[in-house]
């Protein structure tokens, strides 16, 4: 086996220029698919993270029908105290699960006395909120930050709506919202800060204290329009969204279907789609790859077979199994397919090092300054190295068959 | 014993639209440890027949047996174990492997072929470069090698693995006057040495008088058979010069 790999190295150094040749474009193929991964992956964990962990939490539950419903945030689709505390309990105890915080949502006109816009509103409790969003605090640019997020009778206002109604941390504004019972209510709130904007839905939402929304909305039980939920960091959302839909499925209402519906951030945040479209756009980036590395193995160990055809003439006349020269030429490709990707994958490290050490920044959506910090795709570098390798065995597999089903005879006699 | 063995042999290809007939009802015997030679001119059927005895090729009727076995019978796979195990070849263009060097090309068909351990593999192949004049060689490639030098290291492959039998197809052909009877000496050599029968395809007058036995081919049939008479014309003085 050594001893055959090693008269293919050298029947491979004897073209060096072609080896070389095809090699390069090996590399070429192997640094674009793994930079693209690490960049591409880089954002997207970045972004996914800034969502989840500054506003929509992990896993979300609700009332069935809330999601659907969610551009009005009608307060009937709220869970009533009993059903909530139920869920709370439930939430406490279930696997995966790291932390829970109640929101109630709203919608509601913000005032400074003079002018009026509308705003979608928060209702959180800080301390649970802050473990489920632990990025929320980061987004505050202005007003006190301290070690809760805000307390009653606070509000945290999106920086827009702040900039929009001229209204700065410290000023006192005011709350209008309609009740369940069509009734309108006011509460009046001291701005402790204004929060930078994030991607997606509830990004720009303003944030007062869990009883202040229920003093506003004039809700006597201690009601619920969504728990938001910190998974485990090595757990998948969506698995977990699962086993809570499992846990929540004997819930159900008179009609027999269940009342609640849970969600990861997937299925909550437009963001999901672009993730697809990354991972999308890495798997057609991949397939080049595939094709680079078929063709140009396939051309060369055509090339070999052609060129070196008394050769094999002359082996398999002394006797050389034909089996032999097939794996001999299968040796050549792997070889081939080896030498390009430990090149590609050393020089792939260097290059994502390098632009994780420069920290370029970029915007995305309202979000500016991010930093590009990609880290080296271990995983991908594995799967990406054995596709690479197995293909190019693959591409040798035809000139190797062809080489090794040669009639000795014509083969001597070629010219 | 006859180490082949030939009777009633015929070798027809179809070419095209046209059955030829390159070997026509061919009788012949060739003992072990002989010198024997086809000649004839182009298209007689000699390498044809070098062909067929070497398991290269199949005969299309007929029957011929090398080492009491019935070439006939053996397919591709065990054609070249029984290659590997008793017939070595040597090409008139050396064919000899240009990445390896001269050790490396001796040594192929105990690696390749048989698998020897590399103790043995390492003493067999040193006798052998040894044996052929090719020592101080060794480590040379192909391309550094004059064509004596080149037929030597073929002389040595094709004898490592100990072969009963060995082919020469016109091994004298790229070679000058000198450095042929050199071969041809070498040759003669081993066969003395190691018993080993040596057939040759030529028309090289040289090999023609040194065969012990000599087949004449022509149009695909025998014509006659020469029991090793040595034309004086076509001998050389021993001072010629190494290859």
């Amino acid at each position: 086996m050594v001893k055959i790999l090693n008269l293919a190295a050298r029947n491979l150094l004897r073209y060096r220029r072609r080896t070389g040749l095809t090699a390069f474009l090996i590399v070429i193929g192997m640094v674009a698919v793994l930079v693209f991964v690490a960049v591409t992956g880089s954002f997207k964990s970045m972004m996914i993270g800034q969502i989840t962990d500054s506003f929509l939490g992990q896993v979300q539950v609700h009332r069935r029908g809330f999601v659907a419903s969610v551009e009005s945030l009608p307060l009937n689709m709220n869970m009533p105290a009993q059903l909530a505390e139920r869920v709370h309990k439930a939430l406490e105890t279930a696997p995966g699960v790291v932390a829970h915080a109640p929101r109630i949502k709203f919608g509601a006109m913000f005032s400074n006395f003079t002018e009026t816009t509308s705003v979608r509103v928060n209702g959180i409790d800080p301390a649970t909120e802050a473990l489920v969003s632990p990025l929320l605090a980061k987004r505050q640019n202005s007003g006190t930050v301290g070690p809760t997020l805000l307390a009653p009778g606070e509000i945290l206002v999106p920086d827009l709506v702040a900039r929009g109604l001229k209204v700065k941390a410290g000023d006192t504004v005011v709350l209008v919202a309609t009740n369940r019972d069509g009734s309108v209510n006011g509460k009046t709130f001291t701005i402790r800060g204004t929060l930078d904007s994030a991607t997606g839905p509830g990004g720009r939402d303003g944030y007062i204290h869990l009883d202040d929304a229920r003093t506003l909305l004039r809700l006597d039980q201690p009601e619920v329009t969504e728990y938001a939920i910190r998974i485990g960091g090595s757990e998948d959302a969506e698995a977990v969204a699962e086993r809570l839909a499992s846990i929540f499925s004997d819930t159900k209402n008179k009609e027999g279907q269940p009342i609640l519906e849970v969600h990861p951030w997937q299925k909550l945040s437009p963001f999901s789609n672009i993730a697809s479209m990354i991972d999308l756009l890495a798997i057609s980036i991949k397939i080049m790859l595939v094709a680079i590395v078929l063709v140009s193995v396939m051309n060369v160990m055509i090339m070999a077979v052609y060129e070196r055809i008394r050769e094999i003439g002359t082996i398999l006349a002394i006797g050389t199994p034909p089996g032999r020269i097939l794996w001999l030429f299968l040796n050549e490709g792997l070889l081939l397919g080896i030498a390009g990707t430990v090149a590609g994958v050393l020089i792939s490290i260097g290059s994502i090092l390098l632009i994780a050490a420069i920290g370029p920044t970029f915007t995305f959506g309202q979000q500016r300054g991010l930093v590009m910090s990609p880290d080296l795709p271990w995983m991908d570098m594995a799967s990406v190295s054995a596709m690479v390798i197995l293909i190019a065995v693959l591409a040798s597999l035809q000139p190797a068959w062809k080489a090794s089903k040669m009639d000795p005879i014509t083969a001597l006699r070629h010219v | 014993m006859s180490l082949i063995q030939a009777q009633a042999l015929e070798k027809t290809y179809r070419a095209g639209d046209v059955d030829v007939h390159a070997v026509r009802g061919v009788d012949f015997t060739i003992e072990a440890a002989s010198f024997a030679a086809f000649v004839g001119p182009s298209g007689s059927g000699k390498s044809t027949v070098l062909n067929m005895i070497g398991c290269l090729d199949h005969p299309t009727g007929g029957m011929l047996k090398v080492l009491d076995t019935d070439v006939s019978l053996l397919n591709r796979e065990t054609g070249a174990a029984f290659r590997g195990n008793n017939i070595g070849f040597i090409f008139q263009d050396f064919n000899l492997v240009p990445v390896l060097t001269a050790y490396e090309n001796v040594e192929y068909p105990l690696i390749m072929v048989q698998d020897w351990p590399a103790a043995d593999r390492a003493k067999r192949v040193k006798e052998l470069l040894e044996a052929v004049g090719m020592s101080d060689q060794a480590d040379k490639r192909p391309d550094q090698l004059s064509g004596g030098q080149k037929q030597r290291v073929a002389v040595a492959r094709a004898l490592v693995a100990r072969s009963k039998l060995v082919l020469a197809d016109e091994p004298t052909a790229n070679l000058d006057h000198d450095t042929a009877y050199r071969i041809i000496e070498l040759l003669k050599g081993m066969r003395d040495e190691y018993g080993t029968t040596f057939i040759f395809s030529t028309h090289d007058p040289k090999i023609m008088g040194e065969a012990e036995v000599t087949f004449t081919l022509e149009d695909g049939r025998m014509q006659t058979l020469n029991g090793g008479s040595r034309p004086p014309d076509t001998r050389i003085g021993s001072e010629a010069s190494h290859g």
